[in-house]
């Protein structure tokens, strides 16, 4: 009993320290809100941060968790953001609450990707290899390209949906009545979407994902997954249905990664599918792997931090890309490295066991 | 050695194999007819039959490629057969996955071996305990109180498993940092988890000091009498193998080139030749 309380309590506390400094942080930037410290520029960037914090939790749920490489996990972002902004511009009428339709929105992007999810991966996920990697990012430009030509609009009579292939189409041809919403425009994107997002709303969203993914991780769902990732072979052995624990991680992730998009969605007057597109999927990456893989507070940290540095210096923000680059070589040749390691190993607690290295 | 293990007597069965006396009015745990399976034209394994009894500790021997690792490949799905049936407890096991037949209850450790790394001691056993200790993926993300009481139940069979081989204390551990021995034994731990009736074996002395292996004999036989369940070994040493199986099949190329008790399988000229050549005639 006492070694499980000790147990517990390793396990827990590590993860309660996430749930707090997410909490505090909040807190912290809601006060300084009130009392007129933060400036416009500052708070704009909250929810964004907020929706790159829950892709880079839900990313790590993917790669760092269950260990397939994702490249295309802007996709379900798009998805989740389309969907959720096409929820809440049609309920317009009928749901005057915007707190309502946010949450009815965040829910039905995460639908969605979990649904776009669940195809792109059955047939995947079944395979060995890299095979995830090439087919997300594939998806990836797939969904860029389908939304790209997607005409939606809402009337009395319910949606018009169109897909506008050979660009013959306009929204006229959605036929709509002199009271409908012209929804989505094809490549010009969502226009004059309500900004119902709020900065409330995300941290909320934060802390579902936090929760979500840190519990599933605590489970025996999210020991199959472990176990798959560090070996398949031995996985399958014990009697674990591996395609279907795959599946439960990547389509959780895409979902988690939907309900971000819907709230990205929701904090722009104009959103295109160009936003959500291959460097947007590799920004997410970058920030899981600076965090760490399968680093949950790591996440958090590093999209924060590399969220708000090019922001901050703006006028290097043409060379955010190749900043970016050099930042990831260096963490990785620095994490590699010997010396930093043992540097690192004297200033953070020995991990357990490895007093038994030799 | 100071403990002597006592084999009971064997009896002839229909399938031409043997199983010991005590396991005759109980049907098998494996039986496996005419099993074969070629690589391209590479015949692996050819016409392998076998039965194990009950509560049988069979050994599996035979020199460096002889299709010893192969045939638990076989067992447990690895590869599908090209030839032949297995029946596991009297039930067809053709078409079934690795993860099917692990829950038809056959467990299995690697000759080189499969830990999960990354993880805790603790957790290796409990992922071995996937299919016993249920509850959903949502149970688990919500924490219903089905998750807690299931999670206690996982944790205290884990430590009760790991104190077979008094490894309690190393439960926080992290697994890839044991020492050789203790992951041996950590794996067996983890294929005792899945509650098997047959227990496969890829030579789990390998590596190990002789005090290591004879503590790991008595704690063989102590799995198969606390369990009641059969165990079938790969192992290159000689002295284990022969204290403590009851039944061992010798292969060579592929084929079973004998089949009997420790005595027989000594004394069979087959066997001293594809060990040890044959003797030049003078």
């Amino acid at each position: 009993m006492r070694s499980y309380l000790k147990n517990m309590k390793t396990i827990t506390k590590v993860d309660y320290a996430t749930y707090l400094g997410v909490i505090l942080a909040f807190i912290v930037v809601t006060i300084c809100q009130s009392q007129g410290l933060v400036n416009r520029s500052v708070s704009g960037m909250l929810v964004p941060i907020c929706c790159y914090v829950c892709m880079s939790i839900s990313l790590n749920l993917t790669v760092g968790i269950l260990g397939e490489l994702s490249l295309g996990h802007a996709g379900f972002m798009s998805v989740g953001a389309f969907s959720g902004i096409i929820a809440s511009m049609s309920l317009q009428s009928s749901i005057s609450s915007e707190l309502g339709r946010m949450v009815i929105a965040l829910v039905v992007g995460a639908v969605f990707a979990a649904i776009v999810g669940f195809i792109v991966g059955i047939p995947v996920l079944r395979l060995r290899g890299d095979y995830l990697a090439i087919v997300t990012l594939a998806f990836g430009e797939i969904i860029k390209d389908l939304i790209n030509c997607l005409l939606v609009g809402w009337d009395e009579n319910g949606l018009h949906i169109a897909l506008n292939v050979d660009g013959t189409k306009s929204m006229s041809t959605l036929g709509l009545s002199e009271n409908g919403i012209e929804i989505i425009k094809g490549a010009q994107g969502a226009t004059g979407n309500d900004r119902i997002a709020t900065f409330t709303m995300g941290f909320v969203l934060v802390m579902i994902t936090l929760i979500v993914v840190l519990n599933l991780v605590r489970s025996r769902t999210g020991r199959a997954i472990m176990a798959i990732r560090d070996n398949r072979i031995a996985a399958e052995s014990v009697g674990i249905n591996v395609t279907k624990y795959k599946l439960i991680a990547f389509v959780t992730s895409a979902a988690l990664a939907g309900s971000a998009g819907a709230l990205f969605g929701l904090n722009y007057s104009n959103v295109t599918a160009i936003q959500f597109d291959f460097n947007t999927s590799i920004l997410v990456l970058v920030y899981v792997v600076l965090g760490g893989l399968g680093n949950i507070w790591g996440s958090i940290i590093a999209t924060v931090i590399l969220y708000v540095l090019p922001e901050a210096l703006r006028q290097f923000s043409d060379y955010r890309m190749l900043v970016y680059a050099i930042v990831l070589i260096l963490v990785m040749l620095a994490t590699n490295n010997p010396q930093v390691r043992a540097l690192l190993g004297r200033v953070i607690p020995k991990r357990k066991g490895a007093a038994l290295d030799e | 050695m100071s403990k002597q293990f006592v084999r009971g007597k064997m009896v002839p069965v229909p399938s031409h194999s043997i199983i010991p006396e005590r396991d005759i009015d109980k049907s098998p745990i494996l039986e496996c007819s005419h099993l074969g399976i070629d690589f391209g034209g590479l015949r692996a394994v050819n016409d392998f039959n076998l039965t194990i009894g009950r509560t049988e500790i069979a050994g599996l021997i035979g020199p460096n490629g002889a299709g010893k690792t192969t045939i638990f490949n076989l067992l447990t799905k690895v590869y599908q057969p090209t030839r032949g049936t297995i029946l596991l407890d009297g039930l067809d096991t053709s078409g079934k996955t690795t993860a099917q037949i692990n829950r038809m209850g056959i467990a299995r450790t690697f000759q080189n071996i499969r830990l999960f790394n990354n993880l805790s001691v603790e957790d290796n056993v409990k992922i071995g305990l996937h299919n016993q200790e249920h509850y959903s993926a949502l149970t688990g993300v919500l924490r219903l109180p089905w998750y807690w009481s299931r999670e206690k139940a996982a944790h205290d069979r884990a430590l009760e498993l790991l104190s077979i081989f008094g490894m309690e204390d190393l439960a926080n551990h992290q697994a890839g940092s044991l020492p050789y021995g203790a992951q041996r034994r950590l794996e067996i731990v983890r294929a005792l988890a899945t509650n098997p009736s047959l227990l496969l074996l890829d030579e789990p002395a390998a590596g190990m000091n002789p005090s290591e292996t004879a503590e790991l004999m008595e704690n063989i036989v102590k799995i198969r009498d606390t369990f009641q369940i059969a165990v079938m070994l790969i192992e290159h040493d000689m002295k284990l193998v022969m204290s403590i199986c009851e039944g061992i099949c010798v292969l060579n190329f592929g084929e079973v080139i004998a089949k009997g008790t420790p005595e027989e399988i000594q004394s069979n000229p087959a066997v001293i030749e594809a060990y040890l050549g044959k003797q030049k005639e003078a």
